[in-house]
């Protein structure tokens, strides 16, 4: 069993609702999630076709092993061409709502077409109906959310849905599901949006099987005994995310002021333990628990108040409740690379992201992108609309995340993403992308490897396609020199390959730092008929990372496109671990090609697409 | 000497009493290594994970030979993951 072997496709255009089996000869390939839904997607269209056009499909898909019981089986991912990138796009979510999809009973939902007027999808396991959005379109995540569990009078209804931003053709809207769980980065949402589709809702009840359940149970026990006793995770689920900004910042990779510095002094103002001081207006602490994603046991998820003495939300009480807090991700976007040190309006700008659908990466650095612009008179008040964009400035990003969530003023620019945006009024040299997409939380001038793991990341600049800061400041398993190109392009590889194959499980990525792909692989084998030998895991990943990067260089990207922006590549680091230092990707480029079976130009080579049966 | 700590995440329990923000500038004697500043902070060894003195690299074992100068920053964290 394992998978249910039964796809839902629903063309928007026509409004048909069909069933049809899994192709299972690509799932013993693909296995599910990102892998198989890519699988689908560069079989389905012309990796040419305009994000935003019709003839683009968006992918909502599931794992073999989501909402199984073993730990962190939450997740879905949501595949397109990405609006952001031009590039694959492969955005992943936790909260509940993947699990739910599987319980109605499928292991993908293949959304094509676009539909005449707004509306969204309602499944009940078989009953599958698109329904009319009027009332919905204009909506916030947030009220799209309890409108749909109200009309349909059922409050365990899962929800995924895109806010204004994706209404009004943000190029970075994600799809939040369980109100503040998000398939964030490349504008997934922002593909919905195009398909005039405000929301997926799914009601499941017909559970999931797995292949052999006495050995599962034992697995899925096991691993959880060792996310338990695992420094690693019991850190995230203490501090969260957050908990890595004080290492980050102090060893010198902390991106600050659009990557003009590596080290923000404000630092310690916005990461995990300053969640937990007590503010002296309201007596509380920003931190109010931690959460957990379906069948998780690590519960990394923050949820927060705002002081309700802050200016963001003075008068404005709909924000004075719990609601989803800050990951380091977003607080260093909004913060550390805005120069802004404002908790409480980092938490504000965190729920309006939340709310209207916004990578709170791309938005922050876009807005990062902007502050710069300003700064440098390379725009004015006359382009804002009389924003003033100070690095640093916490009511600016208060202004900012409004007008952009709303598609409104300069809030429209900022929706460019920073590429576009500073393209637009010709500076590109200050966008800080690759593949038109924001960067992550860490400077590759002081973690070597992250330089070739952005470069040639599929989906654009992004820590999650291969995480060497592991390995390279935390020492999870082994601690490499961050400063040096040796050995980087291999490690680049693994990491990569390795990211692929637990992305295509249904599980998070979290338990990674407790556990190895073995633990992955132990879970799979039990749940999946099938061979699932940790030599056809690692082959698995390969494949998928063959696969979407044979998608990019179809839909015309390049060598050239494996690069960082210029600032990094010649511009040393001032400060910290890597003062003096550029992002020497040069030297680990050739040697990665190489290592992948691909030719100097960047394409795989026929042996290895042969090799992988890719 | 005074040299100034920064524990981080559970470490900052092995602060002096009453440091706020995670810094606390303490007294030590002239040479002090790494290793004595541990032991009279008690730390368990086995929850530091890194240290950075004055933002560079220390092993732990160069705790006992890394001697401390007047002004200088010992940084120690748990094990951490996320991002």
């Amino acid at each position: 069993m394992t998978w249910h072997r039964k796809i839902l496709r629903v063309n928007l255009t026509k409004g048909t609702c069909e069933t049809e089996p899994l192709n299972m000869e690509w799932a013993k390939l693909y296995l599910g999630s990102r892998g198989l839904a890519s699988k689908y997607l560069y079989e389905e269209i012309d990796p040419k076709v305009d994000p935003i056009a019709p003839d683009n499909k968006l992918i909502l898909a599931t794992g073999p092993l989501t909402g199984t019981s073993a730990s962190t089986s939450g997740r879905y991912v949501a595949v397109t061409k990405g609006a952001l990138t031009g590039a694959i796009a492969c955005s992943n979510s936790g909260g509940f709502f993947g699990a739910e999809l599987k319980f109605a009973g499928y292991d993908m939902l293949i959304l094509e077409g676009r539909a005449k007027e707004p509306v969204y999808l309602m499944i009940n396991d078989d009953d599958v109906r698109i329904l009319p959005a009027d009332k919905l379109w204009g909506k916030s995540v947030w009220e799209t959310e309890e409108w749909i569990k109200k009309t349909h009078q059922d409050p365990l209804i899962r929800v995924a849905s895109i806010g204004v931003a994706g209404e009004t053709g943000s190029k970075y809207a994600c799809i939040v599901n369980d109100l503040h769980r998000a398939a964030g980065r490349s504008g997934v949402g922002t593909v919905m949006g195009s398909k005039n589709l405000k929301a997926v809702a799914v009601r499941g009840t017909t559970g999931v099987k797995v292949e052999n359940p006495r050995e599962f149970m034992q697995v899925a026990q096991a691993t959880k005994t060792d996310l338990k006793e695992s420094a690693f995770t019991n850190g995230l689920t203490q501090y969260g995310t957050q908990g890595v900004t004080s290492v980050i910042n102090a060893t010198g990779i902390y991106p600050t002021r659009n990557h003009q510095q590596v080290q923000f002094e404000g630092a310690d103002k916005i990461g995990g333990e300053a969640m937990f001081e007590v503010r002296e207006t309201d007596g509380r602490t920003n931190m109010v628990r931690n959460s957990a994603c379906f069948g998780c046991t690590i519960a990394c998820g923050r949820v927060s108040v705002i002081d309700p003495n802050h200016f963001s939300v003075k008068d404005k009480p709909q924000y004075h409740n719990a609601s989803g807090g800050l990951e380091y991700e977003s607080s260093w976007a909004m913060g550390g690379d805005c120069g802004i040190d404002d908790l409480e309006a980092l938490t504000y700008a965190n729920f309006i992201c939340n709310e209207q659908g916004m990578d709170t990466i791309s938005f922050g650095a876009s807005l990062a992108a902007a502050m710069e612009l300003y700064e440098r008179g390379y725009i004015t008040d006359k382009e804002t609309g009389g924003l003033k964009l100070k690095f640093g400035s916490a009511e600016a990003l208060v202004e900012a995340v409004e007008l952009a969530g709303k598609g409104e003023g300069f809030g429209k620019d900022l929706g460019l993403g920073s590429k576009l945006l500073c393209e637009k009024y010709g500076h590109p040299e200050v966008a800080m992308t690759v593949k038109g997409q924001e960067f992550a939380a860490y400077d590759p001038r002081g973690a070597q490897g992250m330089s070739l793991a952005y470069a040639t990341s599929n989906r654009g600049a992004c820590h999650l396609r291969g995480y060497t800061i592991a390995v390279e400041i935390f020492g999870v398993g082994t601690k490499l020199d961050p400063l040096t190109t040796e050995g980087k392009a291999e490690i680049t590889k693994l990491a990569q390959d390795t990211t692929s194959a637990v992305d295509s499980t249904g599980l998070c990525m979290f338990p990674n730092f407790a556990w190895t792909l073995d633990q992955y692989q132990q879970l799979v084998q039990a749940d999946s008929e099938g061979d699932w030998s940790m030599e056809k895991m690692m082959e698995l990943g390969e494949r998928v990372w063959n696969l979407e990067r044979l998608f990019n260089n179809k839909a015309g990207l390049t060598t050239a496109d494996d690069t960082l922006p210029k600032r990094l590549l010649e511009t040393p680091a001032e400060t910290g671990v890597g003062k003096g230092l550029v992002a020497l990707l040069d030297k680990m480029l050739p040697e990665y090609y190489e290592l992948r079976g691909w030719t100097p130009d960047g394409q795989p080579s026929n042996d290895t697409i042969k090799r992988l049966n890719v | 000497m005074k040299i100034t700590l920064k524990f981080y995440t559970t470490l900052k329990d092995y602060l002096p009493e009453g440091t706020k923000d995670n810094a606390a500038e303490i007294e030590v004697e002239d040479g002090a290594s790494v290793q004595s500043v541990v032991e009279r902070q008690g730390v368990p060894t086995n929850m530091i994970h890194m240290t950075l003195v004055n933002g560079a690299y220390v092993t732990p074992g160069d705790f006992a030979s890394h001697t401390l100068k007047d002004g200088d920053t010992l940084a120690m964290w748990p094990p951490l993951a996320g991002g």
